[in-house]
């Protein structure tokens, strides 16, 4: 650990990959909460892997084309938000199975990345780091990118939160109080889009569930009220993606996995002490 | 229930219970509206008229066009023929007096919100568009958890709440639009009988000064806080309470089976 802090001081990569997880566990924790109150955590797995196709085939154009300007995040972007409001037409409008459609965008978001990856050079590097997270190859120009991304999650996330409490909710009330159910469920899930996006550069696309859903589902065991819930959940994401960078410096192991390590260790502490307390509680 | 309650439909009959002026001022008029869902007809020619500060219950049974009428109501729906009026409006132009209760059991029992949340809900639409709740706002909820009498639970869980005091906190939800008409879908579901007496005392209260239309699947029993009993069934027949009561529990209940098997819907069925 002490090497960790020591190699902190000096290295311009480490201290992006700490700007960059705690940045993202900001908005983890503000998304991530609607996401679960609103038992949508399905969306985002699919979301997130559709991300592939989006950065497999920014890096094609970059790489095999010569656009230059045309970074993998930026596919990660317009694949991500073009996943979630399709997602979301199909489940306010189309009459087709909802889950069906999300199943069919995560295989074949998957499918294009894969292709486009095998057609360009640098084939394995760029998939695994794709997959699952390399935050120690955050780019400055990646770091703004996500802070910035990040700011506008936040921004939104919380000054429309009422709406968003309330129609996550209780959709049909919300509609009867005059309030445009469509369009902040569609605002929702392009939040979720960019959340998403911040989130594979750190985890990965593969892992990206897992640090949205446990620091929340940790956090709703001693709060209980929404923004309590995001507050702690940022809070214990933050930690997480800083323990899991700081841990695993050392032995040299992928950061991304060690996080969602911790975070599943975490979780099932949580829930074990909670039920050995009530047990207790209840003779 | 039907047997255990004959005494409240018994005073009725001495009870004043200054019925509705349905002349004066409708706050509902249904004329010959008809609706279907892609099939036979779930409501044909239903014409209705609910006058001010009337208290009328929706019995039938299910799939008999309750809910659907409530939606008609709401605006949430558009009638294929006929026409809704809500306070002299179209009902979606009507809406925001409107204070609106759903099933409780559609909404998600271990949501993160607390009492207080809820009730504030109340005032979107009336709330700023961004950023949160004003002070004004906060003072209408808590007055309206006070009508209901739970302000002393505006900080506990909504999660950790009884059934009864579930629905207390909906309705001061819709008090909390400052409504002039209160549309409760089935407030009674799953509560136990003291449960529901209490309730309906507080339906009784808030009767002075508003008009409250509520839905019930409970075809059996009938409170004596009700004016009016509308029975749907495909068709809609009202009933005033002042009408009811010179019968006897037993006769009325016959008489409503009648009048359901008389709308034959397939699934017209009666539960005792």
């Amino acid at each position: 650990m002490s090497e960790f802090l020591e190699a902190l001081k000096h290295s311009v990569l480490l201290q992006h990959a700490l700007l960059a997880g705690v940045a993202a566990s900001v908005a983890c924790g503000i998304v991530g909460s609607y996401v679960v109150a609103r038992r949508i955590t399905y969306i985002a797995g699919g979301v997130a892997h559709c991300t592939l196709g989006g950065m497999g085939a920014a890096r094609y154009f970059n790489k095999v084309l010569g656009w230059e300007w045309l970074e993998p995040l930026h596919g990660a972007v317009i694949a991500a938000l073009l996943a979630a409001l399709i997602i979301g037409w199909v489940s306010l409008r189309a009459k087709e199975r909802e889950d069906t459609v999300i199943s069919a965008l995560w295989a074949i978001g998957m499918a294009v990345g894969v292709l486009f990856i095998a057609r360009t050079p640098g084939y394995y590097e760029d998939l695994m780091s794709y997959l699952f997270g390399n935050i120690l190859l955050v780019s400055r120009d990646n770091l703004v990118l996500i802070i910035g991304l990040d700011l506008l999650v936040v921004a939104v996330g919380l000054g429309f939160y009422n709406k968003f409490l309330a129609v996550c909710f209780d959709e049909e009330f919300s509609r009867l109080r005059g309030i445009s159910v469509e369009f902040y469920y569609l605002l929702l899930l392009c939040l979720t889009a960019l959340t998403v996006v911040v989130l594979v550069t750190i985890v990965g696309l593969v892992m990206v569930i897992a640090l949205i859903t446990l620091p929340v589902a940790i956090a709703g065991h001693f709060v209980s009220r929404l923004w309590q819930v995001m507050l702690l959940a940022a809070v214990i994401s933050a930690a997480l993606t800083t323990t899991g960078l700081a841990v695993s410096y050392q032995p040299e192991l992928p950061p991304g996995a060690m996080t969602i390590a911790l975070a599943g260790g975490l979780y099932l502490l949580v829930v074990g002490a909670r039920r050995l307390g009530t047990k207790r509680v209840s003779g | 229930m039907l047997s255990k309650r004959p005494l409240a439909l018994a005073t009725v009959t001495s009870g004043d219970m200054n019925g509705s002026d349905v002349t004066a001022k409708p706050v509902i008029t249904l004329t010959e509206v008809s609706f279907t869902y892609d099939g036979p007809p779930v409501i044909q020619r239903a014409n209705l008229v609910v006058g001010e500060r009337d208290f009328v219950c929706v019995i039938g049974p299910n799939g008999g066009g309750k809910s659907t009428l409530l939606k008609l109501m709401l605006g949430l729906i558009e009638p294929n023929q006929g026409t809704v009026e809500v306070l002299g409006k179209s009902p979606r132009v009507a809406r925001s007096l409107i204070g609106y209760m759903p099933q409780h059991a559609q909404l998600d029992p271990r949501f993160p919100v607390s009492v207080l949340d809820v009730v504030l809900m109340g005032r979107l639409g009336r709330a700023p568009m961004l950023g949160p709740y004003r002070q004004a706002d906060k003072q209408v909820a808590l007055t309206a958890l006070g009508e209901v009498g739970m302000a002393e639970l505006r900080r506990r869980p909504f999660a950790r709440l009884s059934g009864g005091q579930r629905q207390r906190v909906l309705i001061a939800r819709a008090l909390a639009c400052e409504p002039e008409l209160l549309l409760l879908d089935e407030p009674m579901a799953n509560l136990d009988p003291v449960v529901q007496d209490d309730l309906y005392e507080l339906l009784g209260k808030l009767n002075r000064k508003l008009t409250i239309v509520m839905v019930s699947h409970d075809i059996g029993f009938v409170s004596l806080y009700f004016k009016t009993v509308v029975c749907v069934n495909r068709t809609v027949h009202t009933h005033p309470m002042s009408e009811l009561s010179h019968r006897t529990v037993a006769d009325m209940y016959g008489r409503e089976v009648r009048l359901l098997h008389h709308g034959r819907a397939p699934n017209a069925r009666v539960e005792p």
